[in-house]
Formats: C-alpha cells, sequence, structure tokens
C-alpha cells in the first residue's frame, strides 16, 4: 500500500485561492514548499512555519512525519489524526515529572493505549514509538506489536504498566525491531524470557537496553541474538548478566558504541580475568559505559581497556570509594560526560576536575539519601574542584548536604556556560552552612552569570529574594524546580512575571497561595504545565482560575484526609482537548 | 540499622491532623524563620528511638500538636509505652502527606532581613577570594559545625528528588580499602565483607526492596520484617485501585503465615546455584550464606510445597 496518503479537499493546491487580495499568491509551488520543509526536523521549528499562513500550515502538516507531544492531555487522539496525515515517528510525555518521585498516585492515567488505537488506524506505517512516564499495558504493547508491519524502535522511560508478555509481544511480532530500549522504567517484576522470543532470523537489532529490568535472561538466547545481530551498536544488558558472560557477548566489542555491564561476581579465576581484560580492550569504540552495581575495585581495572574514547561513564548506580574512582578516571582523558555517586567524596570530585578538561555535564547522586548512616558525601569543595578544572561545564546535578553561597559565586565564575542548574541541598531550608544566610545570593549568581540558563533546580534555605533575582535576569529560563523555598506570595509573582520563556514550573512545599497563583493567569496558556502541591493554593483559587481559563485544565489531586478547602496537589496545563474524560476519581478537574 | 519495630502506618486521624496544623502554622509566618525557631523539635539520630512524648489521642490539643513537630506521622490512637517509630519510607506514598516539619539547624540564628541587592554585586567582586579562602580554612571547623548542626534524617515523599530504584543502593562499608591490590586469585573478596543486603520482591508489587538479612537472626523476624516491608504497599496498591479515597486508612492485612504455607503468600528464595526454595528448611546461618534473594510469592502459585533440601526445590517458573 503506498503510504501517500491521497490529498483531499482541504490540500493545499486549493488554498491558494482562498487568500484575499492582500496577499500575493505563494511564489512556491506547493511541491517546492513541502519539499523544502521534509528538511525540517525539529517540531519547534514546524510549529513555527504552520503559524506563518495556511499554506504553509498545510504544507506543514502533510509533510511532518515526527510527532512530538510533551503533554500527552494537551492534545487528544482525535485532533491529532485529523491535522497529521503521515506520522512514523510519535514521542509522548505523560505524567508530571514529580510521579518520578512518588507524588503523583498511582492509576493517575497517561495511558498511551487510546493513543495505540489511533494510530493503527490512521498511521498504519508508524516506526518508532517513544514514550516518557506514561502507562503502557500487555495490551497495548501486543496492539502496537500487531499493528504497525514497519515498526523499528521502541523506547520506554519512567514508564510502568507492563510485564514479560508485552514485551514477548513485541519480540515475536516485530520483524524490523531495531531499538528496545527501557530505561528508568517500574516494571512487574518482569521476567526475562521475553528476550528468547526473537525469531531464530532475526536480526535487525541495534539498539537493546533492558537494564532496569531485573527479570533473569536466557544467556544463550541473548549470545544468538547478540551475533545475529550485526547491526548492534547499544548493548545494555541487566544484573542477571555476570562478567565472564558479558565477556563472551564482548566478543563483537568492536561493533559497539555503548556498553552497560551486568553484575560484577564474586570470583573470577586468573584465567578469567585475562580473558574479561581482553574482552573490554577489544571495545575499541566504545562511547558510552554504564556499571551496574557493586563494581568492587578488584574488577575496575577490567574495563580500563575500553576507557580510551569514552565520552559518557554513567556510574550512578554503582557506587565507588574516591581511589579507585580516580584510578579509573586516569583512563577516561575524552569524558564529556560523568555521573557518580557521592561516595567518591569531595577527593573524587578532585580527581575529576584533574583528568577530565574537557567534562560538560557532571551528575552526582546521593548514596544515602535519607542520611541514615551520616555521611558526608559530597561538599561544595567538591564542586569547587570540578568547577576549576572543568571551564566548559554547562550541566550540572548536585546532591550535597552542605554549600555555601561564596561557593556558588566562585563556581559561576569558572563556568559561566551552565545551561542546567539543579542544585539539589538535601536538607530542606539549610542555609549557608559559614554565614548562616539564606541561599538567595548563590542562586542570584547563577542567573546573574549564566545567561544561557535554561533549567534550574534550586534548594536550600530561600527568601522571595531569589525569585526576584531569577525573575530579573533569568531570561532564557525554560523550567523551573522550586522545593522549600520562598517566604510569600511575591516569590512566586515574581516568576510568572519574568521569566518569559517559561515552559514547566514545579513547585512543592512553598508558601505561595491563591493570590501566587492568580498572578499567573495570563501566563498559563503559553506555558507547558505548573504543579503546585504542599502550598497555600485553596480550591477556591484554582476554581476562579478555571472559571477564567477555559483552555486550562486545573486539576486538583485529591488525597486522604486533608481539609476541603486546600487544594494541596494541582497540576494545571494548557489543552486544546478539553477536560481530561480518564480521569481517575482522586483527579477532579475544575 | 533494622531494629525499627512500627506502630501501625497511616492511621487515618492522622491526616486530619497535619494539614491543619501546617495551615496553621503556614498563617502565623511572617518571615518564617523565627516562628519556627521556637516551635524546633530536636529528634533523635538515627537508630535511637523517637519516642513520642505524651499519648497523642486523636483530640490533641493546637498547643501539642505545635510542640511534637515530628516528620511524618505518628499514630493517633494512644500508643503503649516506649512507641518507637520508624522514619516513614520513601515508598509509601499514600500514607503521608507533603506538609510536614522542615528540619533546622540547631545552633546559629538565621538573618532574616531581607539583603538590599546592590551592596551584593559591590562587594562580589572584594569577596571572592575572600570567599574562597574562607571556605577552606574554616573547612575544619565548618565540618565540627555540621556535625552538630546535622538533626534527623528527613523521611518525606518524593524528597530528595531521587528515583525509587536509585535508593536501593547499598553504599559499600567505609572500610573497604582503596589499597588492594587487584589480586587475580579467586579468594581475595570474602564473602563475608561484602554487602549483606539481599533483594526481595513481591508479587503484585512493582518496586522491590533491599534488606540486610543480618539484621534478623531468625526465620521469624525476617517473616515479621517481610510483613511490615509489604503490608503498607499491598494496602497502597489496592487503595489506588480503589481510586484512593474509599475506606479506611491503610493499616493494611498482616502478611502471615510465609513460612509454613497457610497465608496467602509464601516466601522463597533463590540460592547460588539459581534454585528456587521454601524458606526455612534449613538452619538460619546456612540460609544466610546462600541465599541470593527472596521473594514473596502468592501461595495459589506454588505447586504442591514440599520441604526438606534440595528435593523439595521449586523448579518452577511463576510467571506464565
Amino acid at each position: 500500500m503506498d503510504p501517500e496518503p491521497k490529498k483531499g479537499d482541504d490540500s493545499p493546491s486549493n488554498s491558494c485561492n482562498s487568500h484575499g487580495p492582500l496577499h500575493p499568491q505563494s511564489p512556491f509551488p506547493d511541491e517546492v514548499l513541502e519539499k523544502v520543509l521534509s528538511f525540517v526536523d525539529s517540531h519547534k521549528d514546524r510549529s513555527s512555519i504552520s503559524l506563518v499562513r495556511k499554506d504553509w500550515y498545510n504544507a506543514e502538516r502533510w509533510t511532518r512525519s515526527k510527532l512530538f507531544i510533551g503533554n500527552c492531555y494537551a492534545v487528544s487522539p482525535e485532533i491529532v489524526a485529523r491535522r497529521f496525515r503521515r506520522i512514523k515517528s510519535v514521542t509522548l510525555k505523560g505524567k508530571p515529572r514529580f510521579s518520578d518521585f512518588n507524588l503523583v498516585p498511582l492509576d493517575w492515567g497517561a495511558n498511551v493505549y487510546p493513543w495505540l488505537v489511533m494510530f493503527a488506524k490512521v498511521y498504519p506505517f508508524l516506526e518508532e514509538l517513544r514514550l516518557k512516564r506514561m502507562t503502557i499495558t500487555d495490551e497495548g504493547l501486543e496492539l502496537l506489536a500487531k499493528s504497525f508491519p514497519r515498526f523499528k524502535a521502541l523506547s520506554l522511560s519512567s514508564c510502568d504498566g507492563f510485564t514479560e508478555n508485552g514485551l514477548k509481544a513485541i519480540a515475536s511480532h516485530c520483524r524490523n525491531l531495531t531499538e528496545i530500549n527501557i530505561q528508568d522504567s517500574i516494571t512487574e517484576d518482569v521476567g526475562g524470557g521475553w528476550l528468547s522470543c526473537f525469531p531464530e532470523n532475526f536480526s535487525s537489532l541495534e539498539i537493546l537496553n533492558f537494564s532496569i529490568l531485573n527479570g533473569d535472561v536466557n544467556f544463550n538466547d541473548l549470545e544468538r541474538l547478540v551475533s545475529r545481530c550485526k547491526l548492534l551498536r547499544v548493548l545494555k544488558v541487566n544484573e542477571s548478566i555476570t562478567l565472564d558472560e558479558l565477556q563472551r557477548l564482548l566478543v563483537h566489542g568492536p561493533r559497539l558504541t555503548e556498553l552497560g555491564t551486568g553484575s560484577f561476581p564474586q570470583e573470577l579465576t586468573p584465567r578469567q580475568y585475562e580473558d574479561i581484560e581482553t574482552a573490554f580492550c577489544n571495545c575499541r569504540n566504545l562511547q558510552v559505559l554504564s556499571c551496574l552495581w557493586e563494581a568492587t575495585s578488584v574488577y575496575l581495572p577490567l574495563l580500563y581497556g575500553a576507557c580510551a574514547s569514552l565520552t559518557f561513564l554513567n556510574l550512578s548506580v554503582a557506587p565507588l570509594q574516591s581511589g579507585e574512582f580516580a584510578k579509573f578516571l586516569a583512563h577516561c582523558p575524552n569524558l564529556r560526560c560523568l555521573w557518580v555517586i557521592d561516595t567518591v567524596e569531595d577527593k573524587g570530585l578532585e580527581a575529576v576536575g584533574l583528568s577530565c578538561p574537557l567534562l560538560e555535564e557532571l551528575r552526582v547522586y546521593p548514596a544515602d539519601p535519607d542520611d541514615r548512616d551520616h555521611r558526608d558525601g559530597v561538599t561544595e569543595l567538591g564542586f569547587l574542584a570540578v568547577s576549576r578544572g572543568c571551564p566548559k561545564l554547562h550541566y550540572v546535578l548536585y546532591f550535597c548536604r552542605r554549600m555555601t553561597n561564596a561557593a556558588v559565586v566562585t563556581i559561576v565564575q569558572n563556568c559561566p556556560n551552565f545551561t542546567h542548574f539543579r542544585l539539589c541541598i538535601m536538607t530542606p531550608r539549610q542555609p549557608d552552612y559559614l554565614t548562616n544566610e539564606p541561599m538567595d545570593e548563590a542562586f542570584g549568581a547563577v542567573v546573574k552569570t549564566c545567561t544561557k540558563i535554561k533549567r534550574l533546580s534550586v534548594s536550600g534555605l530561600l527568601t522571595d529574594q531569589t525569585f526576584e533575582y531569577i525573575g530579573q535576569y533569568a531570561k532564557d529560563l525554560e523550567t523551573l524546580s522550586v522545593a522549600f523555598a520562598g517566604s510569600s506570595d511575591w516569590g512566586m509573582q515574581c516568576i510568572m512575571e519574568g521569566c518569559p520563556k517559561l515552559r514547566k514550573l514545579e513547585i512543592r512545599d512553598c508558601p505561595f497561595g491563591d493570590a501566587a497563583l492568580l498572578s499567573g493567569r495570563e501566563k498559563y496558556e503559553r506555558i507547558r504545565s505548573l504543579w503546585m502541591s504542599a502550598c497555600r493554593v485553596t480550591m477556591k483559587g484554582c476554581k476562579l482560575l478555571a472559571r477564567e481559563s477555559p483552555r486550562l485544565n486545573v486539576e486538583v489531586i485529591r488525597e486522604e484526609g486533608g481539609n476541603e478547602d486546600q487544594a494541596l496537589k494541582v497540576y494545571l496545563y494548557r489543552s486544546v482537548a478539553g477536560p481530561r474524560k480518564d480521569a481517575p476519581p482522586f483527579v477532579l478537574t475544575l | 540499622m533494622g531494629d525499627y519495630s512500627r506502630e501501625d502506618e497511616g492511621c487515618p486521624q492522622l491526616f486530619d491532623l497535619i494539614p491543619k496544623w501546617a495551615t496553621k502554622r503556614g498563617e502565623e509566618r511572617s518571615h518564617g524563620i523565627s516562628e519556627e525557631r521556637k516551635l524546633e523539635l530536636r529528634l533523635g539520630p538515627p537508630g535511637g528511638e523517637w519516642t513520642v512524648k505524651e499519648s497523642n489521642t486523636a483530640a490533641c490539643g493546637e498547643r501539642e500538636r505545635d510542640r511534637l513537630l515530628s516528620l511524618g506521622y505518628f499514630p493517633a490512637s494512644p500508643c503503649p509505652q516506649n512507641t518507637i517509630l520508624k522514619p516513614p519510607s520513601p515508598w509509601q506514598q499514600h500514607h503521608l502527606h507533603p506538609s510536614y516539619l522542615h528540619l533546622q539547624h540547631g545552633q546559629g540564628q538565621v538573618a532574616v532581613s531581607k539583603e538590599s541587592p546592590q551592596p551584593c554585586s559591590n562587594r562580589a567582586a572584594a569577596e571572592q577570594t575572600a570567599a574562597e579562602k574562607k571556605a577552606f580554612s574554616a573547612a575544619n571547623t565548618a565540618v565540627n559545625n555540621t556535625a552538630q548542626k546535622r538533626t534527623a534524617p528527613a523521611s518525606v515523599v518524593g524528597w530528595p528528588p531521587i528515583r525509587s530504584f536509585r535508593k536501593n543502593i547499598a553504599s559499600k562499608p567505609a572500610s573497604d580499602s582503596t589499597d588492594v591490590a587487584p589480586s587475580k586469585v579467586s579468594n581475595s573478596v570474602e564473602n563475608g565483607s561484602r554487602t549483606p543486603f539481599v533483594k526481595i520482591n513481591m508479587d503484585g508489587i512493582p518496586i522491590g526492596r533491599k534488606i540486610d538479612l543480618k539484621v534478623y537472626h531468625s526465620y521469624e523476624k525476617l517473616s515479621y520484617a517481610v510483613d511490615e516491608l509489604f503490608r503498607g504497599l499491598i494496602a497502597a496498591q489496592k487503595k489506588s485501585c480503589d481510586g484512593g479515597i474509599t475506606g479506611e486508612g491503610g493499616g493494611g492485612e498482616m502478611i502471615g503465615g510465609l513460612l509454613d504455607g497457610s497465608g496467602e503468600y509464601t516466601l522463597v528464595y533463590e540460592d547460588h546455584e539459581g534454585d528456587r526454595m521454601l524458606v526455612g528448611d534449613v538452619p538460619w546461618h546456612m540460609f544466610v550464606s546462600t541465599v541470593k534473594r527472596l521473594r514473596v510469592l502468592k501461595s495459589s502459585k506454588l505447586p504442591t510445597l514440599s520441604h526438606g533440601c534440595k528435593q523439595g526445590k521449586l523448579s518452577v517458573n511463576i510467571k506464565e
């Protein structure tokens, strides 16, 4: 069947006549316009193009093949189906980001099934589906597997709802599959049997990432799969694969650009040790390496041979001590992106500053987020050390238990190019530990010095001053996360009135009430979404806002107990689809 | 570390208390900081007991609520003496309200006055090098300060903002030497010195846990711990299926009969050879040294429950 849909009555060639006398006919024949547009990939650019004039709008919709929907409830499957006719790739995002941290109840929604039903009808040539924070059931996966003969790539990030059976359907039916990429997802205890369901003649896989799944996979089937998929370049296995098993897979090492190791065994014979060492040396083209739990110091040297061309090292689930970590780093001179756990401590970060001059992104996760062990983790000193040695740093996620304003001021002077600055001082409302002052000046320095800042997460003791700074200086800010901060409604008002490019705002446990909420009434249709939880917003305020803004969905999540008048969890977002039809009983749309 | 016992989680009356209190406090607050100083409650170190000072009937007075600014929750019904509270785990999203007490540092006054913006920019340049020096030279004293200022752990839902799967990573014991010469001989890594956490998953619960077997010295204690671990999660799961509003507060039913096949669930484990065995057959210390993984399975899904050593092993793929 010809994938080109027949153009109907609303085809571009008819639209020229609808221009009024002020609009000359388009200088471009439609075919030329469409051809040009076929090179435009970015959905933001395409959005702009579609707003120019009607024939451009139509040309754009005929030629768009990649769909990006940042909030699945902002639009409906029907609306999408009417506008776009030939979609090959879909990216859909669902739940609010705070659902990653258990703030959103189960069964909140974002089930992809209705979308799949529509896609099956209208986009039979769908090739890619990328979901983030959505629920996809086995039913959905089965529908996916059976409805799209050209389906190639499945990527699930922070998703839930599926079991092994859904994956079995994908493996069995998708003959042209090139990608299975499952990240950060919560699943039922998914068994590993799905991996054995690929047909014997199946060989198209290029990306295989199942590291987050905890089912035991049949190693022999995996080995056969890897050896017949000659194009496989990304392989990230799960814990059920041991190091010596991985070694056998690494016979195909030279092809791999990304590798995720399995678990490290307790014992290796000298022979095994040598074999594994050789196998890793075989991985000459590795750019990305991630390690799973318990990569003990004894075995880290095995990996050295694979690190020469490494640009991204992910140790975020492999706690290391500073000494072994520093030794490891010495073998990774080309690192641009590094994720570690704070067990490496400030000393480890000093080593980063010394060994990684090209570093652009650093994430330091806490080993002990609930502070049960009273370990120090990293401090402002580690961050300072990195900033001194890594001037190209522009993305940081840093969890720590103490910080000072002075340190942050220095850090952003060393690295003025921050685009993403996510600092989490783990004890809520903690002041500068040296001066006992609020951390206002730290974030003030960030927004004043880093003019390109796009994403900011603030923490520590913060008054409204921080938000004054942000509103005044952070003109490119798109995403802001605020927790346990601010002194009054004025803080949030500064944000709503000040940041013209704001798209996503998430707030928890701040003293912002109805006045703050309503101060943004003009703004909310220009942002994707706002989350406010444990603030001082009331049902009255939410209802007022909802009444004034018909194109906003104002949802309140009701939980046990709680005062009837309070709106303890508010999620509002712009939508052309009207109120959700699938809202569970605990979600009230006002 | 794992020695907490626990009251029923999430008694319904609790939810009435916390939000009102939070609202009330919010209204009281001007700049917020100095008010909170008075209301601060110092909590004991982790591992110690958090004692509830007075009996917590549902008719707790305002004053008392203000005093008992504890994290998470406390049972609303009268407690037996020596109530021990475990810091609520981040899993229990249905039992905790986001409103709670923030932690304050024990010593030191917090400067509340708003800083005027100008002095900052003028001072900044001059202060940079000074600041950096201060940061380094003060580090030693600061460490002591920090140690003193560190209050009890905060267990708030969704804070710090870490994904669930990152929370269960067992950190290595501090005594691990980083200078161990990488010996290629197999017995360089002792079983005993490795972290003794084993994963445990329960049928129907998407998120598994890790537990430290060394803490439980008997099967009975293990069974009790498993009940505690999962009881709340099961109740939460059921509640969410109901839409989250109906029914009683989620204390949950006890998960019993784990070891003898009499309950709805049965505890099994996987040993180092990957075989599945019923828990309880071998002496405890033998069990601890061979167990690799635990599972809590629905009893109905198991074949005939047989006891005894390897002869009774379950070679069944429980999943369809």
